[in-house]
């Protein structure tokens, strides 16, 4: 197999190609390491995610999946309200917040 | 990229862009109620991204490979052998390569790994791809990264899961007798852990 489906072989490719994946994945370590939540949990709503999008044949990422599985997990939790979080997201995309991190 | 966004004759962001804006906002609610310390983000991107590499893993493969009893507890008790060497908080199993037998590690559902031991995997590791054909057809597989075993060889093939990881002990390669263990430590990749790599033998040049 060569092109696409090959397998990458190279050691050395960066851990996070965004920003934004290393920031989703440092919550979810540190929320677990505070007992917001038992990674295993998280980790049952990832593989729930991506065995879902898989079968949708979705061409979400990998880090796209993360993070609907730790919103889900978040909402599941009454951590996080999926409304709050709409709205809040809103804010950020019309521009009327800005916190850097 | 999703084709959605072609649809649409005005001009959108990037979906990149959105997620992060999402994970901003993300970040900011959990902030705001003290469920997470952005410094304590930053200190864990910060050590998965420049301290947590293979070179942990590297130096538990060494001292197996030096040391005969260090050895014999890894095979037998991984969660506790690697805490000797200061490393922890995951449930291990290491399976040894010798020859005639490869061992291979996968995790079918996700991408479970022994993080703290090798550091974040691959893009590869988590491809649906590899995922389906290192069970299937782990043979092609292993020629593709470069591993030709012999017909004769068996490969066993390690599904990992949350509650248990998984570590391959490469064999040691020849040509190697008179060096350190720090030295062999250097040798053993990521890929030779995961069980897509063997180490080589040094060329006689280099050393």
């Amino acid at each position: 197999m060569t092109g696409a489906t090959a397998l990458p072989r190279k050691n050395g490719e960066l851990v996070f190609d965004e920003a934004w994946q290393g920031r989703i994945f440092g919550m979810t370590v540190a929320m677990s390491h505070d007992a917001s939540f038992e990674w295993r949990e998280f980790q049952a709503q990832l593989i729930a995610e991506i065995a879902h999008a898989e079968r949708e044949g979705a061409s979400s990422s990998y880090y796209e999946r993360w993070l609907h599985a730790f919103e889900r997990l978040l909402a599941d939790k009454g951590l996080v309200d999926p409304t709050a979080l709409a709205e809040r997201t809103h804010e950020f995309e019309a521009g009327h917040r800005d916190d850097v991190f | 990229m999703s084709d959605a966004h072609h649809e649409h004759g005005h001009h959108h962001r990037e979906p990149e862009s959105v997620l992060s804006l999402r994970v901003r906002a993300l970040e900011s609610l959990l902030v705001e109620k003290k469920l997470v310390a952005s410094e304590a983000v930053d200190r864990i991107v910060g050590a998965y991204e420049q301290d947590i590499g293979p070179h942990n893993g590297a130096k538990v493969v060494a001292r197996a490979w030096v040391d005969p009893a260090y050895k014999q507890r890894l095979l037998a008790d991984g969660t506790e052998a690697i805490e000797e060497l200061g490393f922890g908080g995951v449930d291990l199993k290491v399976v040894e390569n010798r020859p005639g037998v490869h061992n291979m590690v996968v995790c079918t559902l996700c991408s479970c790994y022994p993080h703290a031991l090798i550091g974040l995997p691959p893009v590869w590791y988590k491809s649906f791809e590899y995922r389906s054909r290192a069970v299937r057809e782990p043979r092609v597989v292993l020629r593709e990264f470069g591993v030709d075993l012999p017909e004769s060889a068996e490969i066993r093939i390690w599904d990992s899961s949350a509650e248990l990881r998984y570590l391959v002990l490469p064999e040691r390669p020849a040509g190697t007798e008179g060096m350190s263990e720090a030295q062999l430590a250097e040798m053993v990749t990521r890929d030779a852990m995961i069980g897509v790599a063997l180490v080589r033998s040094p060329a006689p040049a280099a050393r």
